[in-house]
């Protein structure tokens, strides 16, 4: 089927079965490759992309579903040659090993901080937050504190307490 | 290639239902998805997702009913389920984590009916009652009576799964909900139950247990909810764990042990009669 949704800003349209993954046509047929398949379960999260403002695996998402949706991948984070506050706060908190991860990573947590899902939380109770908040994201390097570290950095960025 | 309809409302759903009932019907696919690209290709889909008609909260004085679009982020953060339906709220926490609860639905719950739905001991502590419907017509199927095997429901082949009608508990009627699983969030769960236990001071009038993950379906212990009736918390307890250890037979794999489910199990039921 011919579907036209929105990819990071900028109207696309794809021609492909309506059962083809998300994941598959972002990487594939847009050639939006940033998007990391983990485990195809809806486990890991590698594959977080912003769907009509929901955080969502684009490994269980049927591109059926995406007509005239809009769609936010690690590529539409920055602005530019600017790197979103996620992004510029995990390189300098060094929230990243392996990588396989990280654009699920900044994904899901650039939509904790642009929806502003830390605020009200003291430092205590944001560091558990952001730990329920990504919680659906699974990295197998870092063991997490920076990530967390870079997560709460960021948020403060963008909302000073 | 497979078709793929998006109905404008339920009317147009359930005429697709009763001419396609072989077609996959999709909400949110987090379990449907799962593995898509090794599994067998649909003939074609009916897409629910975000269907107006099954996307409502309605509260009345005795019951909430919930439709079956109504995805687990949105039952987490409703104001009066977290207040009078406390355990469905705290599995929708625990289900996946926050991308699964974006996505995933009640209805997809109930309608997958895994043995280890978390959703779905609660609906059997709260006594929930499922509302389905087809072109023929409306009904209503106790939820206690919904699961008929191993991921096999009562559904129809033309029905769809509209709402779930969920009696609010009395103020003399605690409620529980617990998951076991490797860990907090996103992981399967190992052992998961449910209770709503009804008192007259420290004793037990009435209590109903269910229990996931122990079974080929989510089941009620009517041999746990029999021993407890007449005693007081703590003595309960006890009661429950002996009546359970004779009720389940729980199995060996992957993700467990029969023997640590067995313990886990009798421990949690246990729990759910402690001494608060």
């Amino acid at each position: 089927m011919r579907l036209a949704l929105e990819v990071n800003g900028e109207p696309r349209t794809v021609e492909v079965s309506p059962w083809k993954r998300l994941l598959d046509v972002l990487r594939e047929d847009l050639r939006l490759t940033g998007t990391k398949e983990g485990c195809g379960e809806g486990e890991c999260g590698a594959c977080t992309v912003v769907l009509d403002g929901e955080a969502v695996n684009s490994c269980l998402v049927a591109i059926g579903q995406c007509e005239a949706r809009k769609i936010t991948t690690v590529e539409g984070l920055a602005n530019g040659e600017v790197l979103h506050a996620v992004q510029r706060a995990l390189v300098a908190c060094g929230g990243a090993q392996c990588g396989i991860c990280t654009p699920g990573i900044a994904v899901c947590a650039a939509h904790v901080v642009d929806r502003g899902l830390l605020a009200g939380c003291d430092a205590d109770t944001a560091r558990a937050r952001v730990r329920t908040l990504l919680a659906g994201n699974i990295c197998r390097c870092t063991g997490y504190q920076l990530i967390v570290d870079a997560v709460i950095a960021a948020a403060r960025e963008v909302a000073p307490a | 290639m497979t078709a793929y309809h998006r109905p404008r409302d339920l009317d147009e759903a359930l005429a697709l239902r009763a001419a396609q009932p072989g077609w996959m019907v999709l909400a949110g696919g987090t379990d449907l998805m799962v593995n898509a690209n090794h599994q067998p290709v649909p003939d074609g889909i009916i897409d629910l997702w975000r269907l107006a008609e099954l996307g409502f909260v309605r509260i009345s004085d005795q019951a909430i009913a919930i439709g079956a679009g109504t995805t687990w982020h949105e039952v987490e953060r409703h104001a009066a389920i977290r207040e009078r339906l406390a355990p469905l709220a705290a599995a929708a926490r625990e289900i996946g984590a926050l991308q699964i609860q974006a996505r995933g639905t009640l209805g997809g719950n109930v309608g997958t009916s895994s043995p280890v739905g978390d959703s779905l001991p609660v609906l059997l502590a709260l006594d929930a009652e499922l509302e389905v419907a087809s072109v023929r017509g409306r009904r209503r199927v106790p939820y206690h009576a919904w699961c008929t095997g191993y991921r096999t429901t009562q559904l129809a082949p033309d029905e769809l799964i509209v709402a779930a009608h969920l009696p609010v508990p009395g103020a003399t009627t605690r409620t529980t909900w617990r998951k076991i699983g490797t860990r907090r969030a996103q992981s399967i769960s190992k052992v998961m139950g449910a209770a709503a236990i009804t008192l007259d001071g420290d004793v037990v009038v009435e209590a109903r247990v269910a229990l996931g993950a122990v079974a080929e379906r989510p089941i009620r212990i009517a041999a746990v909810e029999a021993a407890v009736r007449g005693l007081r918390l703590g003595e309960a307890g006890e009661a429950a764990r002996l009546a359970l250890r004779a009720a389940i037979r729980p199995i060996d794999d992957v993700r467990s042990t029969a023997s640590y489910r067995r313990e886990v199990a009798e421990n949690l039921v246990a729990r759910f009669f402690a001494v608060s």
